[in-house]
């Protein structure tokens, strides 16, 4: 064979670099094979399933209410709306009308989990750019949500919140009070976190433009949530298609024009402030009632009643065995969770188990569409990029 | 709102698609089509370049397996949502066990690619025209689909619990 100059010699002056899978800046298992010309990314490779954990297939042998456990630890950083996915889920199969405090009490619970996802994301970009200091100050903050959720089920991070039909037990006294502090407190935090970054010009500098994507391809990669948003469309599965009385509610969806990091960081930050809006909304209308359905095959009754009553007993019975009547369908229920429409596709053939739980998770979905927006930037910019994506590990590999 | 609806779809398919279509049900409001398949691809590329229903966004590709339907155990199901109608609509087609073999529709909506090399990796369908088909979460070396009903999830050489005790 003639020596030549050819392509492939060309090509071999390129480096090969392994971006993970347990680089602490990737946040989660990711592996990227990238080629590098010195600092450029020419291309990427992703490989993912490091974490996979068959949670459809689990999902096929478990009675439905052990099904929200698994939900927990998709997106672990906003378990409460996982969970709540699941349980609408459901409801929606059976037909269940739930009372209006139950949505409210979802609703302040589900929200408060979209800050605490935000917070995360939105503070490890900063980390990811040398800026430490708004991490450390809002973990606090994602602290005292987690305190919330413990008082309201007594898990902090894998909450396993609520039930079929409502919520296990109604929010106490304690709780109250927490969230009453936090909607109190939260907003001076918030601001401080905001006045450290959104105008800083180190930090506008090195995340206005990095990793953009524009409206058409966001569409065509299938983006849901804020990263959508940020490319300047204003799709949110709380809009288009309210759940747990959505519709009640004021508040704004927040868009950006560039889709890049800078505008996945602005998105997200508003939307906490209308979380927050939510959250104060919900909480000070929150409605009197039971904090339950009528749902006796799938809600665990009282245990005193179960101790001191037959027909109690016999449900608690059925529950915990997985007995309970389910009717045959099919059915899609989707929520806007931390980073886009999280979907359940279930198939029920009448049987104690699903006979098909498909998770449309929205990581999965627009993390394909990676290599596409750091072709051509830095490495230090792939970073951001990921980290701007909110790309959840647990989410992705189910 | 428009009057895009699932008759009017329904109606703008069957117009378009009059063989094509093989069963039509509407479970819990969305409306499903089970489709020849062969003409997914069309069918997929018809409801997004269609003026007035812009099915702009696929939601969601996944697999699922019918053991007992014989000639057509393994199937796609498809959700696709139009953003300005605000209307999703559900498709399915299917294809034998022996041979399941499904045209790609990484031609009309690119977010397919991953979602159904997912497919492939757990039903082993294969997608016809995929640009990348390999598997995805699971290792390469894997020599079986595991979300077929074939495996069981419980190993079933297990003699230490026996569900006869709790009715299953």
């Amino acid at each position: 064979m003639e020596e030549t100059l050819t392509e492939f010699d060309y090509k071999s002056e390129y480096t090969q670099l392994n971006l993970g899978p347990t680089h602490p800046a990737t946040h989660g298992i990711f592996q990227n094979i990238l080629t590098m010309d010195g600092e450029i990314i020419i291309e990427a490779e992703q490989t993912v399933g490091y974490i996979h954990r068959a949670f459809e297939k689990i999902a096929e042998k478990r009675p439905y209410y052990q099904v929200t456990p698994l939900t927990d630890r998709l997106n672990y950083c906003s378990s409460p709306i996982n969970n709540m996915g699941w349980h609408m889920t459901v409801e929606k199969l059976l037909g269940v009308e739930t009372p209006k405090r139950v949505d409210y009490m979802r609703i302040i619970i589900m929200e408060l989990a979209r800050i605490s996802d935000h917070l995360i994301c939105n503070s490890v970009i900063g980390v990811d750019v040398g800026a430490l200091t708004g991490f450390t100050y809002v973990f606090q903050w994602r602290e005292k949500i987690y305190d919330i959720y413990e008082e309201i089920c007594g898990a902090r991070l894998t909450t396993n919140i609520g039930r079929i039909g409502g919520l296990e037990r109604d929010f106490s006294p304690a709780c109250i009070q927490k969230i009453k502090e936090f909607i109190k407190e939260f907003p001076a935090a918030l601001t401080e976190f905001t006045n450290l970054l959104e105008r800083n010009r180190i930090f506008m500098d090195r995340t206005i433009g990095a990793g953009p994507i524009s409206v058409d391809r966001a569409l065509a990669y299938g983006f849901t949530g804020p990263n959508l948003r940020a490319a300047g469309l204003d799709y949110d599965v709380r809009v288009m298609n309210p759940y747990s009385s959505y519709q009640d509610f004021d508040f704004i969806i927040p868009v950006g024009t560039q889709g890049d990091t800078y505008d996945r960081f602005m998105v997200r930050q508003q939307e906490m402030w209308e979380s927050l809006k939510i959250v104060k909304q919900a909480f000070e209308n929150l409605p009197e009632g039971k904090f339950f359905a009528d749902v006796p095959d799938f809600f665990l009754p009282p245990k005193e009643e179960v101790y001191n009553n037959m027909e109690a007993l016999i449900y608690h019975f059925k529950i915990v065995m997985g007995e309970a009547d389910v009717p045959v369908g099919e059915v899609y229920h989707a929520v806007e969770g931390g980073n886009g429409e999280l979907g359940y596709y279930l198939v029920s053939d009448g049987g104690r188990a699903a006979y098909r739980l498909h998770f449309r998770r929205p990581c999965f979905i627009y993390y394909q569409a990676y290599p596409e927006m750091i072709k051509g930037s830095t490495l230090s910019d792939a970073i951001v990029t990921m980290s701007s994506m909110n790309v959840i590990a647990g989410e992705l590999d189910s | 709102m428009s009057e895009v609806n699932n008759n009017y779809l329904l109606k703008e398919l069957q117009d378009k698609f009059p063989n094509e279509i093989l069963e039509v049900s509407e479970p819990y409001g969305m409306l499903t089509l089970v489709v020849e398949t062969h003409a997914i691809i069309d069918i997929v590329a018809f409801l997004k370049a269609h003026n007035t229903i812009q099915m702009n966004f696929l939601t969601d590709v996944c697999g699922i397996h019918f053991p007992d339907q014989t000639g057509k155990e393994l199937g796609t199901v498809y959700h696709l949502h139009s953003f300005t109608n605000n209307i999703r609509i559900r498709l399915k087609c299917f294809a034998p066990a022996e041979s399941p073999v499904i045209p790609s529709i990484t031609s009309v909506f690119e977010a397919a690619n991953w979602q159904e090399r997912e497919t492939f990796d757990f039903y082993g369908i294969v997608f016809e025209g995929h640009p990348n088909l390999k598997r995805i979460l699971n290792v390469d070396e894997m020599d079986y689909f595991p979300m077929r009903k074939e495996y069981p999830l419980e190993d079933q050489t297990r003699t230490d619990k026996d569900d006869t005790y709790f009715g299953r």
